[in-house]
């Protein structure tokens, strides 16, 4: 019998964090599969942030650095322009790149550095107790928000590929989910072409992937992907929001 | 499914006690409907995900595909 499906090399032994049903660690899985697939597990530098996606370090086998709060791109730029051979890669939450890493995310790509940056956006602060994040949703309710979003006081939430594919120096801007078989199928390939355009050093490239937070959604794991898709995708728009001429070659 | 030798090999599907967390994401998508939740708990205290008639597996891998903690591995 042969294994047609297991777990990759670019995941270490260690059990996620998680808790149960998180979708964190679908997206490690298919980042891990992409980089066994492109055979560059051993010249990856990833840079974790704060938040739950800080636990990255311990699940992915290739080298890693600790951020502060918002910073993974700021420290994944000075890498990757003293080591321009090394592929990097941020992974965070959407409480750490769109909040307080908001300049960040926004300076890197103009900048265009050579980066592949990947967001985790379930609309909520997880680690610290599901409290109101940039991308919390008109009307939902979080534990900062208990009668819902007010747009009033609040204001709206922010689509961050969408303002990041306004800028020069992103060349490859998707927007993605991992609710369903079909989604997390076209993510994997989303997350491959933002690391391939990174090998061919053509710009910085985002990808923005709807997650959930079935704990403090207070949601089942099944019903939090049915939530996903009915509140979050109408709002957040998915798709390849841009490619660049360059791009579309490779 | 044939081995290559004239035999039939049937798809397995296969969870690692170690990693699953129960969350039955995969219970829900088995178009054969052949996971369940197990009666045997693992360290963490998680009662696993086993696979109920092991001769209906077609070896579809969605079940491996959904799984957050990338538990299932499907052998053919």
């Amino acid at each position: 019998m042969e294994k047609i499906f297991g777990r990759s090399k670019g995941l270490t032994d260690v059990p996620f964090s998680f808790c149960p049903g998180c979708t964190h660690g679908i997206i490690m899985r298919l980042i891990a599969e992409v980089l066994e697939e492109l055979d560059i597990i051993e010249d990856t530098i990833g840079v974790s942030p704060v938040g739950c996606a800080g636990f990255s370090q311990d699940f992915f086998s290739c080298d890693f650095v600790g951020a502060a709060h918002g910073r993974a791109q700021a420290v994944g730029t000075g890498i990757k322009r003293s080591l321009p051979d090394k592929i990097v890669f941020t992974y965070q939450g959407d409480g750490d790149i769109a909040a307080i890493g908001t300049q960040h995310a926004i300076h890197t790509a103009a900048r265009g550095e050579k980066i592949t940056s990947i967001m985790v956006n379930n609309a909520i602060f997880g680690m610290t107790g599901g409290q109101m994040a940039p991308t919390t949703l008109e009307g939902m309710k979080t534990s900062t928000s208990p009668y819902g979003r007010n747009i009033g006081t609040n204001g709206y939430p922010i689509d961050l590929p969408k303002l990041v594919a306004n800028l020069e120096g992103a060349v490859y801007v998707a927007s993605v989910s991992v609710d369903s078989p079909k989604n997390i199928n076209q993510a994997k390939k989303a997350i491959k072409k933002a690391f391939q355009v990174q090998q061919a050093g053509l710009g910085f490239a985002f990808v923005s992937v709807l997650s959930t937070c079935p704990t403090n959604w207070g949601l089942t794991p099944s019903d939090s992907m049915k939530w996903l898709r009915e509140n979050m995708m109408p709002v957040y728009e998915l798709g390849e929001l841009k490619v660049a001429e360059e791009v579309k070659s490779l | 499914m044939s081995d290559g030798k004239g035999g039939f090999v049937m798809p397995k599907v296969n969870v690692l006690d170690k990693f699953c967390k129960s969350c039955e994401l995969c219970i829900e998508v088995c178009p054969k409907k052949i996971l369940a939740v197990g009666d045997k708990a693992n360290a963490k205290g998680y009662f696993t995900i086993v696979c109920t008639d092991e001769e209906k597996c077609i070896g579809c891998k969605i079940c491996a595909t959904v799984c957050p903690d990338v538990a299932i591995e499907i052998y053919k």
